[in-house]
């Protein structure tokens, strides 16, 4: 993992160039830097052995590789961490001058048994008896993973919209209720049709709850994160005391704050057999994904999100209504949440559940759509590898005997390494990202341009 | 002090943002350095300020080669310099700014404000400057503040001043008040670096002029050269300066405004009660002052005001009170004034900026979806039809030279269906190569029977587009005056005095 670029020198002094120059301050010179750049990018495309190293450098100067660095980062940051916290590693660094290899090994050996624990928790279990057990662990790993997808789909469509919802916790809280109530309130509807009540019950019940923070957005000017912090609280003692109240969500007959379960008829079927904990929920975030995609990348709705997110101000004079926009994109937000609420009482706690049912889903969004760049593909991605963690993390723990702190330390440090990509880069010496210019589109240039050039 | 840069060269890549420029100011010296955006002037002038490093040649100063490792150096050896975008901090006082980066203190570390205060006063008596050392700068005129930024360098008792770009923001007026400051510091004995693209006034202050193009000096001129010469000599090309249009021939469709009034959040009126015709096939400009209701009018036109009373009728159909979109759809075609701000969107590309505002059905979105191959096939078309200067319809298009990015905006507005066009500073921040594409284009809507409505603050442009031109001062129209009206009587209108022959065509 070094930034080494094959083929070409590895720092373009061109891309140096255009970052040092202040494009404000002087557009013209930014763009023949531009120009000129792109002229000898194109030049060295046509060597067909330089093909590969130039879509490198674009990978490498895009987000993407700032995101795995930052994982790549967190996890040595983190194996540091398991080292101190080692007991063996502890006993031995006493007498380290006398056997340094002692400690050394017992370092080794403690970073190595954790990753491999986390690995084995994870995705697969290559010590398990049976094929079903060593598999079992990927299956958790992705039921997991879809309540974070959604989440982190309805956090990152909202940034593109310029907004940040901070009120997945509420939008959750809210959608388990809606759809826990449909699904252990309701008697006497056969299977498909209970579930898809229940799960359309809970959508609407996290949209509209991110819709509050919309409405109030679009006609006061509210800020979106003070009411969606505000409304995560609300929603949070709104249930708690639902869950406490006989006759609302509380379970008859208990003294516990706890819901009944929820009935066979709306529950998510498992996807892979019974023995395996992955269900529906998924694939409904995988589908959700997909939409996500379209909505943003082709539909004309999400145009106008966009455009109202990068600059409000040019899309009203576009004709775009901005305040019903941002009603909108709070909607459609508030819904990705929901399906994450949905996700946890049809299908993973169908036992009954408690105000703790969100289980900081809603906070791990965050941090979910921020690895993912905001995009739904990179959102599918983080929230699998947060699934794993989530898997991994209490193998570990069961394991090795690794605090669980320690995952969260490492998964806190991703977010930190992230939220500071110049850092990333400068540690693995990537270049800077300089342009932003897509794949699959030949250059147009005028006539004139080719002569004259800037007049 | 006399300034000299010996064979200046500055690469960055392989491109050569400076190509062995030589260049020398002497004391007492307006030297205006004349070049497009992006000719290299303002690298030159880093590179002279110790921002940059030049990777050959020499500053001198007094014969003494120096060498700046940043500002810090620069500003020690007497170089001051009045960025165009102000570096002060806005929630500071005069004095406070001034005293910034070499305060002086009394004992215990307190902030001797009052000296600060006795230079800027002194300073400010001197050049006549009425500068205020316990304002605070957020509250001055844009035009105070670049004095202020002057008294800045002063104070630091610069003998070399460079001035950048520094009437992009000021209005007629103030760039008169600059150029009266500007030969006073003459006077006194500063050597002036003037940085400019605009003809008008290099001749009218400077002493001598080098014109830069490509990075490369491509000769000097005396002020005494006519428009065209140093156009020519700049852009490289014959470039035509005048606006070329036949007589007006009226339609009967016709853009009506009566008794408009549009008012602030505090109940200021902006706009008040302005009326005004302009019949298909004719360019009416808005002249003034920059801020005396013209920004508010092109708003209201586009309802984005919804404080506008009154009465706007195009084609006989009455608009006020419609949603942007539907004033949009009715065929208002509106060139914003701060393009940047309000008519693109910077990270959308080129070919996104240029549906910005028609995703509301065919051919760019069937059943909600984007149709990316007709939108790509479009700006393309665009793209070559305006000549926009870009190597893809991917470009983001906050990457684009000003006036590029205007001709992109304007692909946009004239590509749909119009029944008028207002076009709010159109040519402002844009380069003279662009000026001449925009002015044309503007002139052929007019002939396609379009009513246009322009708003300008440059007497030039409005005196060459307009047929008609009204004067705006504060918020009410002083008249409507053909566009062969003399320049003093427009001057005179934009100070709020109306001609004689008042009301001709209002």
């Amino acid at each position: 993992m070094s930034g080494q670029t094959p083929g070409r020198e590895p720092e373009n002094p061109l891309d140096q160039a255009l970052e040092s120059v202040d494009a404000a301050a002087e557009p013209g010179l930014a763009e023949e830097l531009e120009q000129e750049r792109a002229r000898e990018r194109e030049a060295a495309v046509e060597e067909t052995g330089v093909r590969w190293a130039d879509a490198f450098r674009r990978i490498v100067s895009g987000g993407w590789v700032v995101s795995v660095g930052a994982i790549v980062l967190a996890v040595l940051v983190g194996s540091i961490m398991i080292v101190f916290t080692d007991e063996r590693v502890q006993e031995t660094a006493g007498y380290f001058f006398a056997r340094p290899g002692d400690m050394l090994a017992a370092a080794a050996d403690a970073v190595g048994g954790a990753y491999s624990a986390l690995f084995r928790g994870s995705v697969y279990n290559y010590q398990a008896d049976t094929l079903t057990l060593a598999i079992r662990p990927l299956t958790q790993t992705l039921t997991n993973a879809g309540p974070l997808v959604a989440a982190g789909l309805g956090v990152a469509l909202a940034f593109r919209a310029g907004l940040f919802n901070i009120g997945g916790q509420g939008q959750i809280l809210m959608a388990a209720a809606g759809a826990g109530w449909v699904g252990f309130g309701l008697t006497g509807v056969p299977f498909p049709l209970h579930l898809l009540l229940a799960l359309v019950a809970g959508i609407l019940a996290g949209a509209l709850w991110a819709g509050i923070a919309g409405i109030l957005k679009a006609r006061t000017g509210a800020h979106e994160v003070i009411v969606t912090i505000m409304l995560n609280y609300v929603a949070f003692y709104l249930i708690s005391y639902l869950l406490a109240t006989p006759g609302l969500l509380q379970a008859p007959g208990s003294a516990n704050p706890q819901t009944p379960r929820t009935q066979e008829s709306a529950i998510l079927p498992r996807l892979v057999g019974e023995r395996f904990p992955l269900h529906w929920g998924f694939v409904l975030s995988l589908l959700a994904v997909v939409l996500v995609w379209w909505l943003l990348n082709r539909s004309s709705i999400g145009f106008s999100f966009r455009a109202v997110g990068e600059n409000p101000k040019a899309a009203r004079v576009a004709g775009i209504d901005v305040p019903r926009t941002t009603v909108s994109v709070m909607l459609v937000a508030g819904a990705l949440v929901g399906l994450a609420g949905v996700q946890q009482v049809l299908g993973t706690i169908t036992t009954g559940f408690g105000s703790d049912i969100d289980a900081g889903i809603g906070f791990d969004a965050i941090t979910v759509a921020l690895l993912g760049r905001s995009n739904p593909w990179g959102v599918l991605g983080a929230g699998i590898l947060f699934g794993g963690f989530k898997a991994g993390g209490s193998a570990m723990q069961a394991g090795e005997g690794i605090p669980i702190e320690i995952v969260l330390v490492v998964q806190s440090l991703i977010v930190l390494f992230i939220a500071a990509p110049p850092l990333v880069r400068a540690i693995f010496r990537l270049p800077q990202p300089v342009t932003r210019q897509r794949r699959g589109t030949p250059p147009v240039r005028s006539t004139a341009t080719t002569t004259e050039g800037q007049a | 002090m006399r300034l000299e840069l010996r064979g200046i060269t500055k690469r960055f890549g392989a491109l050569v943002a400076n190509d062995h420029i030589d260049l020398v100011v002497e004391p007492g010296e307006i030297h205006s350095l004349l070049g497009e955006n992006g000719a290299g002037k303002s690298t030159l002038m880093n590179v002279l300020y110790g921002l940059y490093t030049a990777d050959e040649g020499q500053i001198l100063l007094d014969d003494e080669v120096q060498r700046f490792d940043g500002p810090g150096d620069a500003m020690a050896a007497g170089i001051g310099m009045v960025h165009q975008h102000f570096m002060l901090v806005p929630v500071f006082t005069v004095a406070e700014n001034v005293m910034l980066g070499h305060e002086s203190t009394r004992a215990g570390g307190v902030l001797d404000l009052d000296s600060a205060r006795e230079v800027v006063r002194e300073i400010s008596a001197r050049f006549g400057f009425h500068v205020d050392p316990d304002a605070l700068v957020e509250d001055l005129p844009v035009g105070v503040q670049q004095r202020v930024e002057i008294i800045k360098a002063l104070s630091r008792n610069a003998d070399v001043l460079v001035l950048d770009e520094p009437t992009a923001v000021l209005t007629p007026q103030e760039t008169d008040e600059l150029m009266g400051i500007m030969r006073q510091l003459r006077d006194e004995g500063v050597a002036i670096v003037f940085i400019t693209h605009k003809l008008r006034e290099v001749r009218a202050v400077a002493d001598r002029i080098t014109v830069i193009r490509h990075g490369r000096v491509v000769g000097e001129a005396s002020p005494t050269a006519t428009d065209a010469e140093l156009a020519s000599l700049m852009v490289g090309r014959a470039v035509e300066l005048t606006v070329h249009k036949e007589t007006p021939r009226l339609g009967d469709n016709a853009l009506e405004v009566r008794d408009l009034v549009v008012t602030s959040p505090d109940g200021q009126p902006l706009v008040d009660g302005v009326s005004f015709t302009v019949r298909g096939g004719e360019v009416l400009v808005v002249a003034g002052v920059q801020g005396n209701g013209q920004t508010e009018l092109t708003e209201a036109l586009l309802g984005l005001h919804e404080s506008a009373r009154g009465s706007i009728r195009l084609d006989g159909h009455e608009i006020v009170g419609r949603s942007v979109r539907r004033i949009l759809d009715a065929g208002v075609g509106f060139v914003p004034e701060d393009r940047t701000e309000d008519g693109l969107v910077a990270e959308f590309t080129i070919a996104e900026n240029l549906i910005l505002n028609r995703t509301d059905g065919p051919p760019f979105v069937r059943g909600g979806s984007l149709q990316l191959d007709a939108r790509d096939d479009f700006a393309r078309e665009k793209v070559a039809e305006f000549d926009v200067r870009t190597q893809g319809i991917d470009v983001p298009v906050g990457r684009l030279s000003g006036g590029n990015q205007q001709k992109v905006v304007l692909a946009r507005e004239l590509s749909r269906d119009l029944r008028l066009l207002v076009a709010a500073q159109p040519t402002r921040g844009v380069d003279v190569g662009s000026i001449e594409f925009i002015h044309k284009r503007i002139v052929a809507t007019r002939d396609a029977g379009i009513p246009v409505v322009v708003v300008s603050t440059e007497l030039d442009e409005a005196v060459a587009l307009a047929d008609r031109i009204m004067v705006m001062y504060r918020g009410k129209v002083v008249g409507i005056v053909p566009s062969t009206t003399p320049r003093d009587v427009l001057g005179l209108m934009m100070a709020g005095i109306a001609p004689e022959t008042e009301g001709e065509a209002a």
